[in-house]
């Protein structure tokens, strides 16, 4: 099952590559992984999204804790939270298509930020439900290029 | 006490560290041998073993030191030279990532980028090593960093580390449901891992043991956790384990296992391990990844096993299981470790008379492969920190070097490295140690011209092809030489003898099984590095034996 952790850890060099090493040297699987700053500046917040029956899931969140650089983990997905995920899509047009997309890119309460003669650049955020639906919307036009963030998550309240 | 070798990175440590009338430093051969010998002092010891190199190839020769510390868990302060901070990634002269390279087989590691830094990394690199779960920790240290000048410099006395506190207190309401658990079962059985040797914790296993009639297994590393001369004592289990112990495993219907990880030597085959006990299994353990890692465990209890047994010892109530303990008893009876008895000079029988000789009072460590197998199984252990071998990793080439370690911790004691032809070839070098700081280890080579263990496995199970196991010269039936070399060339390279004077060591070579414990005896009373040589039956296996993977019930009985 699909599991969002969320591990809050020292910004210092080095770090990443720990947690990184962890997941590769056990063999787990990072879907998405996404780290920033926090409000206080020499914490990072480190989103991972992954894979695996409990009992893997139990040893990610054990050896994490383990890890000296990281400060705090939590199982996301065992919480009442709230995840987004902001994707790029540079979608093909044509003159007759463009009106088409625009109109699906505002349904969907979606961004156009770029716009060329054979493309048209779209922003959307959401959670994976969202932004998996537009993007299976915009494959049909034809996607030439996709960037994710991977997912953020927030507990509620 | 650092273990060590200078170059161009740490110039200005080894300045200071000939003025140090605090420090003692063992120069040695390679920086393989001194992180082994540092592990030696840190395992016999209980306190850190220190480790000082040069940057790129000093530092890439520690990772094999670093890894088998990992995975055994045994405090290291490993302190590497790096190439100034101008440079780092520039691929300079003598430089490796070394922090990166490390990461996976430390506990934690430092690249130390200001001077100011490095008081808070030098106390907190120790603190880390040697509390919790131990293991080693490194320091990468740049030269311009060794050169700068701290101004009001203080080593700080308190450490406080946010993101990193241990738990030593077993939680008061797992104990009692512990308790509640071994007190209905019929039969238990304590397993006990190198946790136990780590935090002391024998008394306590034995006045658990002795009170609630509980038979004791150990691993590998958990040899003298409890006296192998007691009744109660089970050795140790797995795939070289006793059948008795074996056995005892599969039929108990509680375990509580000790600073133990069920490793795959010791579980074989995870579905068919231990299948009576599954809803009664206590592990205690300072490493909450080690519990329910392998095998689920119903009572799960993260502290140190020390205090957590002494906790456990307040509240529970003494019990008899005078059935389970005849079973037991006629299980030990009925499978003894055995080999045969003939004229012929077996390894085995040289471990026992290893024993016999030092009355169990020695330290002993060894090798990888059968070598460290019959060391196991022939010598009784019966005090914490007196076995000291590469578990995890299997290190071949580590038990002289760790022996080294540990006389330079104890200088007074008998140390044995009990070897294999093969693995003391691999830190050989490490005699001009042993011999200039006149440290009297006594090897014991089990020469049996076979890489031993390698070549069980290719008779067993790939059908006697033996593939570059054969550490002699080519010979036919007649053992004639069949490879062309010179006639001066010995029928199996080196002479151990002739090397161990070459180096300034003592060396006896012994054929025959009555001059076994008279050269054991002359090897002690020298007081100076002794290689004796035994030449072994060739082709002893290592009995019994679960083969990988496999359950009790392929177990190997065998009688080589």
């Amino acid at each position: 099952m699909e599991h969002v952790i969320s591990c809050l850890v020292e910004n210092k060099s080095g770090v990443l590559s720990r947690v990184a090493g962890l997941f590769s040297g056990r063999g787990y699987n990072i879907d998405t992984l996404c780290v920033a700053p926090t409000q206080d500046a020499n914490v990072s917040r480190m989103t991972i999204v992954c894979r695996g029956d409990d009992r893997i899931i139990e040893q990610i969140i054990k050896q994490l804790n383990k890890l000296i650089d990281v400060i705090k983990v939590t199982d996301m997905t065992a919480e009442e939270h709230v995840e987004r995920e902001l994707v790029l899509i540079k979608v093909a047009c044509t003159a007759a298509t463009r009106a088409d997309i625009i109109q699906l890119v505002n349904v969907f309460r979606a961004r156009i930020i770029d716009v060329d003669l054979k493309t048209l650049t779209v922003e959307v955020v959401g959670d994976s439900r969202k932004v998996e639906a537009l993007i299976e919307l915009m494959r049909s036009f034809g996607i030439r290029e996709l960037v994710r963030t991977g997912r953020v998550a927030i507990l509620r309240g | 006490m650092v273990f060590g070798y200078p170059g161009g990175a740490v110039l200005d440590i080894f300045d200071q560290i000939n003025r140090s009338k605090k420090i003692r430093f063992i120069l040695t051969r390679h920086e393989q041998g001194a992180t082994h010998m540092a592990d030696g002092y840190a395992r016999t010891t209980g306190k850190p073993g220190v480790v000082l190199v040069t940057s790129g190839p000093g530092a890439t020769n520690t990772i094999t030191g670093l890894a088998t510390a990992y995975m055994d868990s045994v405090p290291l302060v490993c302190i590497c030279g790096q190439v100034p901070t101008a440079v780092i990634g520039n691929d300079a002269f003598q430089e490796a990532d070394t922090s990166g390279i490390s990461r996976p087989v430390t506990k934690h590691n430092y690249l130390v980028k200001t001077v100011a830094e490095l008081p808070r990394v030098l106390k907190e690199a120790f603190y880390i090593a040697n509390t919790g779960r131990p293991g080693p920790v490194l320091i990468d240290l740049p030269k311009d960093v060794q050169q700068a000048t701290l101004k009001d410099y203080s080593y700080p006395k308190k450490i406080e580390m946010v993101t990193y506190r241990p738990t030593y207190e077993g939680n008061p309401r797992q104990i009692k449901r512990a308790a509640e658990v071994i007190e209905k079962a019929t039969r238990p059985l304590l397993y006990c891992g190198g946790g136990v040797v780590r935090s002391l914790a024998h008394e306590e296993v034995l006045a658990l043991a002795e009170r609630c009639e509980i038979p004791v297994t150990t691993t590998l590393l958990g040899l003298g956790s409890f006296p192998e001369t007691h009744p109660l004592a089970l050795h140790m289990l797995g795939m070289h384990g006793t059948q008795y112990a074996n056995h005892a495993m599969h039929e108990c219907d509680c375990l509580i296992a000790v600073g133990a990880r069920f490793d795959d030597r010791v579980t074989g085959k995870l579905a068919e391990f231990a299948p009576n006990c599954r809803s009664s299994i206590i592990h205690i353990d300072i490493d909450p990844t080690s519990i329910s890692k392998n095998v689920p465990v119903t009572v799960p209890i993260v502290g140190d096993c020390k205090r957590v047994l002494t906790q456990l010892l307040e509240i529970i109530k003494p019990k008899k299981h005078p059935e389970w303990l005849a079973q037991v008893a006629e299980w030990k009876k009925q499978y003894p470790l055995r080999y045969k008895q003939d004229d012929e000079l077996r390894p085995q029988f040289v471990v026992e008379k290893i024993y016999e000789v030092t009355r169990g009072e020695a330290i002993i460590t060894t090798e990888v492969g059968q070598n460290q197998m019959w060391a196991a199984h022939y010598y009784l252990y019966t005090r914490p920190r007196t076995f000291v071998s590469s578990g995890g990793l299997g290190t071949m080439g580590y038990g002289f070097p760790a022996a080294i370690g540990a006389q330079v911790a104890h200088p007074d004691k008998i140390v044995i490295d009990i070897a294999g032809d093969g693995s003391i070839q691999m830190n050989i070098q490490e005699t001009a140690t042993a011999v200039l700081n006149n440290l009297p280890v006594i090897v014991c080579i089990l020469n049996n011209r076979y890489l031993g263990m390698v070549r069980q496995w290719q008779e067993m199970f790939y059908g006697r092809n033996y593939s570059a196991v054969d550490l002699g010269r080519p010979m036919d039936e007649k053992g004639r030489p069949t490879d062309g070399l010179p006639d001066d060339v010995p029928l199996y390279v080196p002479d151990f003898v002739k090397l161990a004077e070459a180096y300034g060591a003592l060396g006896r070579r012994i054929t025959r099984k009555d001059d076994v414990a008279p050269a054991i005896e002359w090897a002690i009373k020298a007081r100076r590095p002794v290689f004796l040589e035994f030449l072994v039956t060739r082709e002893e296996n290592v009995f019994p034996m679960i083969p990988a993977g496999a359950s009790v019930k392929q177990m190997i009985g065998g009688l080589a």
